[in-house]
């Protein structure tokens, strides 16, 4: 058993749609690999079937973290088992703050019974919130509500950083941002990188990249990954374009 | 005490257990005259409340269910087969020591003679039909402060209860209001004296043990000049497989510049009909606030009101209703602009889960012949699954030109997408749901006393739990 996150021949349906088609990946614990591809290849369903979304169906293949297949559990089981999925279009809780939301996230994890200590909590969220260059401010705002789009990717950085997981996914983290947010952001994801994180990062564009230097690079089209390479296979992809993908994935069919 | 613990049904839910009954006073089952005769005769009530009762019979059995405008479920009660006076000892404790071990073990399991020891400045609680406790903390009722059983508050104070009882609430007011008035027993007499402010709630809990039973408490409030009074009541009940009724009325009177503050934290279990008329009057520059939770019962129906006789009087009702499968909240608010410059505040927040259903009915009266008069209405349901069901009926009559009335409404909907969200960070299902419940509610409960809210949290959480099984 590695300590990985592993995707093996994974097939994923919505309704009758083949979306995601024997896919197989895997993520080594301390490594920072990224997925590229065009729009509507599968890299967003990619990732909200590995969290378990109820509308994404699984039809064959496996997921497994560290040796052990997750698609039984619940999508808060997979939370509290170490996965974490930063999410595109991170969605407003109205009325809770994001440090009452990152509490309860937190006292989720504990046994029954047991409570977060208050003041060690805050203490942490303020030493992570400095970190992450985030106004101390932001904790008594409602979860994302009236957040622009750079603020709802820090927020969600935040609740990583917070919830410390053992590997997680970025989904288009950099999707409507300009390029300071994107520094913000990019800093953040690398102050949290080490040998106890394994994340997988969904992006569109090379541009990303620059920032959050991959140590692998897949690239999906069509829900297949065609092609995976060292950090350059991003450059060349850049360079080249998806026709030169769709080309490869033409001759791998 | 151990003895005792044997004999409890014991339900995850705090309020869901309940002891074999051992009523010393039982009216039976049925409601005629001597039925009536029966409740006088135990309590030993004057001749004039006696006619009272019986006149308030004759009101309730000319009047129609209202189903014209509520819910046809009101036929399901029936009136026939419930037990209208049961009650274990006539007068209330003072202290707990001397209160029957089953009816004592109830309330500590309620927690309260905890709450009473901590921040209490008085504390009634009343098992079926009457208060098996009364007690007021010795340095309030030093300042001239009365805090007792309305039947107790009847015999002891007439000339000051005799002057507001029924006055706010005619007996004639509604079919349930009759039926209070006939057959009422428990509930609290205050009487603050003018400038006294009491500065810790004073708290009642009704607590319904016996099944095929109805509770008819009747609370009557009266803050005299310049004084001001909290007042906090709890309820609970078993869960029985027969419907149980709770039907209460309510009267308060803020005299010139007095505040009153009324907590409601109800928590009835699902076979209660709750059908409760609650109003107020407030004199000049009184103010009124009534902040009412109801969660649980079969079907709630309750509109909390003022009546805004003086200038400058203030009312307000904050109120948050959670209608769980099976269950239906009907509340809402009235207020009555009576002179000028009067102001109003209706804030209301339901939550439908399920095949929930949440109705609100607002009522504001402004006459043409007023100025300055203003009022505030706020509305706002939460629909938790795609059949939930809610509906506002609000009613404003505002005549004139001087007047200032402004209304808003909003429905909302936690999406499988929000839940999805709160579950990817390790939330459960259920925690997601309670935690977004806690958010809708959040900018209403801000504002309550720190007790209440923290109570209503916990049992918001324990609904949601329920709900998704």
């Amino acid at each position: 058993m590695s300590a990985s996150l592993e995707i093996k021949n994974l097939n994923v349906s919505i309704g009758d749609k083949r979306i995601i088609k024997d896919s197989s990946l895997t993520v080594p614990k301390g490594e920072v690999h990224a997925i590229m591809g065009p729009n509507g290849t599968g890299k967003s369903t990619l990732a909200k079937a590995l969290a378990g979304h109820p509308d994404y169906e699984v039809t064959s293949g496996d997921a497994l973290i560290d040796g052990e297949s997750i698609l039984e559990l619940e999508v808060d089981e997979r939370s509290r088992n170490g996965l974490f999925l930063a999410f595109q279009y991170p969605m407003e809780i109205p009325g809770v703050s994001i440090a009452n939301f990152i509490r309860a996230a937190k006292n989720a994890r504990l046994p029954d019974g047991e409570e977060l200590n208050a003041p060690a909590f805050y203490k942490e969220l303020y030493e992570k919130m400095d970190m992450l260059k985030i106004d101390r401010k932001f904790t008594s705002r409602s979860v994302n509500e009236g957040f622009s789009g750079g603020e709802k990717k820090r927020c969600e950085i935040l609740q990583m950083a917070m919830l410390d997981p053992n590997y997680a996914i970025l989904d288009e983290t950099d999707s409507g941002l300009d390029i300071d947010a994107l520094k913000v952001v990019s800093d953040g994801v690398n102050a949290l990188r080490g040998p106890g994180l394994g994340a997988l990062v969904i992006t569109h564009y090379q541009r990303l990249l620059e920032y959050i230097v991959p140590d692998r690079v897949h690239v999906m089209y069509d829900g297949r990954i065609v092609k995976s390479g060292e950090k350059e296979l991003a450059l060349e992809l850049e360079s080249k374009g998806y026709d030169w993908i769709k080309e490869i994935a033409g001759n791998a069919a | 005490m151990t003895t005792a613990a044997t004999q409890i049904d014991i339900d995850r839910d705090k309020g869901d257990f309940k002891y074999e009954e051992s009523h010393k006073y039982d009216a039976g089952i049925g409601l005629t005259e001597k039925t009536i005769d029966y409740i006088c005769d135990v309590k030993g009530e004057n001749d004039w409340i006696r006619d009272f009762r019986k006149r308030a019979l004759k009101v309730f059995e000319s009047k129609e269910l209202p189903t014209h405008w509520a819910t046809k479920d009101l036929e399901n009660i029936d009136f026939n087969k419930i037990r209208y006076y049961l009650a274990g000892d006539k007068r209330a404790k003072k202290s707990w020591d001397d209160v029957p071990d089953e009816v004592k073990e109830t309330f500590e399991r309620l927690g309260i003679p905890e709450n009473e020891r901590k921040f209490l400045a008085g504390v009634e609680a009343q098992f079926d039909s009457e208060a098996a406790y009364s007690n007021i903390k010795e340095a309030v009722a030093k300042d001239g402060v009365i805090f007792m059983g309305s039947t107790e508050g009847l015999m002891e104070h007439p000339e000051i209860f005799k002057k507001w009882f029924g006055k706010v609430i005619p007996t004639g007011d509604n079919k349930f209001s009759a039926l209070n008035s006939a057959v009422f027993s428990g509930g609290s007499f205050i009487y603050v004296p003018p400038g006294v402010k009491v500065s810790h709630p004073l708290q009642a809990y009704f607590r319904i043990n016996a099944e095929n039973f109805g509770q008819f408490e009747r609370t009557l409030i009266i803050a005299d000049e310049g004084s001001e009074v909290t007042y906090m009541e709890g309820c609970t009940a078993p869960k029985f497989d027969t419907a149980t009724l709770h039907s209460a009325v309510v009267e308060l009177v803020a005299m010139p510049g007095a505040k009153i503050e009324y907590i409601t934290v109800q928590n009835w279990s699902s076979n209660v009909f709750n059908l409760v008329t609650k109003r107020a009057i407030a004199h000049e520059n009184a103010v009124v606030k009534w902040i009412d939770c109801n969660i649980g019962s079969r079907l709630t129906m309750k509109y909390p009101g003022v009546v805004l006789k003086g200038r400058k009087a203030r009312g307000e009702v904050m109120s948050i209703a959670l209608a769980n499968e099976g269950q239906h909240q009907d509340t809402g608010a009235k207020m009555i602009h009576a002179a000028d410059e009067t102001t109003s505040n209706v804030i209301s927040k339901s939550i439908s889960v399920g095949k929930g259903r949440s109705t609100y009915r607002g009522q504001v009266r402004m006459p043409k012949h007023l100025k300055g008069c203003k009022n505030n209405t706020e509305c706002d349901a939460l629909l938790i699954n795609s059949d939930s069901r809610t509906d506002t009926y609000p009613a404003i009559t505002v005549r004139g030109d001087k007047n200032y009335v402004q209304h808003e409404a909003s429905v909302s909907k936690v999406s499988a997408e929000q839940i999805f969200y709160m579950q990817q960070r390790g939330l459960s299902e259920a925690e997601a749901m309670s935690l977004s419940v806690n958010g809708f509610v959040n900018d209403l409960t801000r504002q309550f006393p720190m007790e209440y809210s923290v109570e209503l949290k916990r049992l918001i959480e324990l609904e949601m739990e329920g709900s998704v099984g």
